[in-house]
């Protein structure tokens, strides 16, 4: 051999060949890895791992909310010129239209579960309680973010009024809309918080919105706002507020609309 | 640094290729720590899977924006349109003025059946590869985590180790722009560093592994966390540093697609600088260097 063939070159032959070996084989691998993420989503032992994530967020956040920090509340000129309204626009039931024709003065919102005092409180009774106003930004879960000036009242105050019975643990919030439009109730939206966000001072059942009321699109009567979660938390069409030990019972068991489609029940990330 | 005791592959037996007895004597020093090794592979999982889980979030709402709010109304610096016409999708990528045509891999690709359908980034670069942002999600958090307390280990690690100072801080000389601009020149000749001077990182290779484990990754964690509605409250200072929720996510962007350009120069760098001595100086340690004043 020709020792002023540059030393590269020679080295790079046998070298070539093997690189296309590994390529072939990275190649295939490749593949398999394309095909088996999807079969590796659908296990449901990686599945539950990954699930489980959601664990070591809540408490790592739960370690650094525990003084309760507020929400950034914004200017009146931050306020988003087009609010997107999101999920439903329109609950379609009967009972709904009905409510809606007549202004909501018939509607009640009920208050049970493990209280002292169970309640059925109309929209007047709730806007002479303790008000607050607030604007502050509503993360969707999808990625987008609008804000919005919300005036309600604080969740605080309603439960205080129907006081808590022993072993109370979640607030759980059933509305008015079936996003999943099912014949039955199982596509009913509803929502669940823990006590340390339902007693959050920016927690509040709005019953207002940008200085208006608000809006059918937005959730009208009465909507929550728990601002330190997305935005599938922000339950539209709240027709009763239920105080329970667990949310395990009700339709999917997760505690929510979308927890029961997979979505996290803490979404403060 | 001392010199460590070298193996000298230069009088091995010939084996199955005679022409190694050509090679100028080489010997084995050791280049990369366990902690390095262990920290880079478990980044180029946690790297690979928050690429794709995240494209799958990012396909939920493909439109990025500037500012403290940023949805369909508002205006979007980038988005990945679908558009329908004729009866079928057609994707266009908006940048800024520009508007690309992008039908096949942005905005509108082809599903397992072969049928055009609207998503941002196609099925082949997302987990999983159909539309889920409950899956991606859990996907994203998960590798996010491990992400996360990798690199932590890597910085503590690498400053305890003086791995920083010793490997990674450019010298005065180094940074002077004669000596930069030679750099420069050489890697565009693709003439790398022999001998002596291959047992170090060059300046470029300093300069560029400081941006991504000082600015670019550390940049995509505290991006990631300003798009957590809990960590903003707990930490507001977030909001103010990248100039809202929207702005963090366009920056969440930026920077991944800049570490997807950083991972592109690195690995033609690691196949053109000799894959199969960069690959075991990554997995064993040992790199293989020229012994200086021989052959050439």
């Amino acid at each position: 051999m020709n020792p002023d063939v540059p030393f590269r070159k020679g080295r790079m032959t046998p070298f070539q060949a093997r690189r296309r070996w590994l390529t072939t084989l990275a190649a295939g691998a490749g593949t398999l890895a394309l095909g088996g993420c999807d079969r590796a989503v659908e296990d449901r032992r990686i599945a539950g791992t990954l699930a489980n994530t959601e664990k070591l967020t809540l408490a790592s956040q739960r370690l650094l909310l525990d003084h309760q920090p507020l929400a950034r509340e914004y200017g009146e000129r931050d306020v988003s010129p087009v609010f997107r309204a999101n999920g439903s626009s329109m609950p379609a039931s009967p009972e709904y239209a009905r409510l809606l024709q007549g202004r909501f003065v018939d509607w009640r919102l009920q208050v049970d579960g493990l209280v002292q005092r169970p309640l059925s409180l109309s929209l007047a009774e709730l806007k002479a309680m303790k008000t607050r106003s607030q604007i502050t930004r509503h993360d969707c879960v999808e990625g987008w973010s609008a804000i919005g000036k919300w005036q309600g009242v604080p969740l605080s105050q309603v439960l205080d009024l129907a006081g808590l019975k022993p072993g109370a643990r979640y607030v759980i919030f059933h509305c008015a809309d079936n996003l999943a439009e099912t014949k039955d109730d199982s596509g009913l939206y509803y929502e669940s918080i823990d006590l340390l966000d339902a007693y959050h001072p920016q927690t509040i059942l709005a019953y207002g919105m940008n200085g208006n009321e608000l809006p059918v699109a937005h959730g009208a009567p009465l909507r929550l706002r728990v601002e330190r979660q997305l935005g599938y938390k922000q339950a539209k069409y709240v027709m009763r507020v239920e105080v329970a030990d667990a949310y395990a019972h009700l339709n999917g068991g997760k505690g929510g609309f979308w927890e029961d489609r997979g979505y996290e029940w803490y979404a403060g990330i | 640094m001392t010199s460590p005791p070298a193996m000298t592959t230069a009088r091995m037996p010939s084996g199955l290729f005679r022409h190694r007895a050509l090679r100028p004597p080489r010997q084995l020093v050791p280049r990369h720590s366990a902690l390095v090794r262990v920290t880079h592979w478990i980044n180029v999982l946690c790297f690979s899977l928050l690429l794709m889980s995240g494209a799958q979030i990012f396909n939920a709402h493909p439109r990025l924006y500037w500012g403290q709010y940023g949805a369909d109304y508002d205006h979007a610096w980038l988005s990945m349109d679908s558009l329908r016409s004729d009866g079928h999708w057609r994707g266009v990528l908006h940048l800024g003025p520009l508007s690309v045509e992008t039908t096949g891999v942005l905005g509108a690709s082809k599903d397992g059946a072969g049928n055009l359908q609207p998503r941002g980034f196609p099925s082949w670069l997302t987990i999983p590869s159909y539309q889920d942002l409950a899956d991606g999600r859990h996907w994203h958090f998960f590798f996010a985590w491990l992400f996360a307390i990798n690199g932590a280990v890597y910085l503590v690690g690498g400053l305890l180790s003086r791995h920083f100072r010793r490997d990674l801080l450019p010298t005065k000389a180094e940074l002077a722009p004669s000596h930069l601009a030679q750099e420069v020149v050489d890697h565009a000749k693709l003439d790398f560093p022999k001998g002596e001077a291959a047992r170090r990182y060059n300046v470029l290779q300093k300069l560029t592994y400081l941006a991504v484990a000082f600015v670019l990754l550390p940049g995509m964690v505290l991006t990631g966390l300003t798009m957590s509605p809990g960590l903003d409250s707990a930490v507001p200072f977030l909001l103010d540093l990248f100039g809202g929720r929207p702005s963090a996510r366009s920056l969440h962007f930026i920077f991944a697609s800049a570490l997807v350009a950083f991972v592109v120069v690195h690995l033609v760098m690691v196949l053109l600088s000799g894959v199969w001595n960069n690959l075991r100086s990554m997995i064993t340690g040992r790199y293989a260097i020229e012994v200086e004043g021989d052959a050439r």
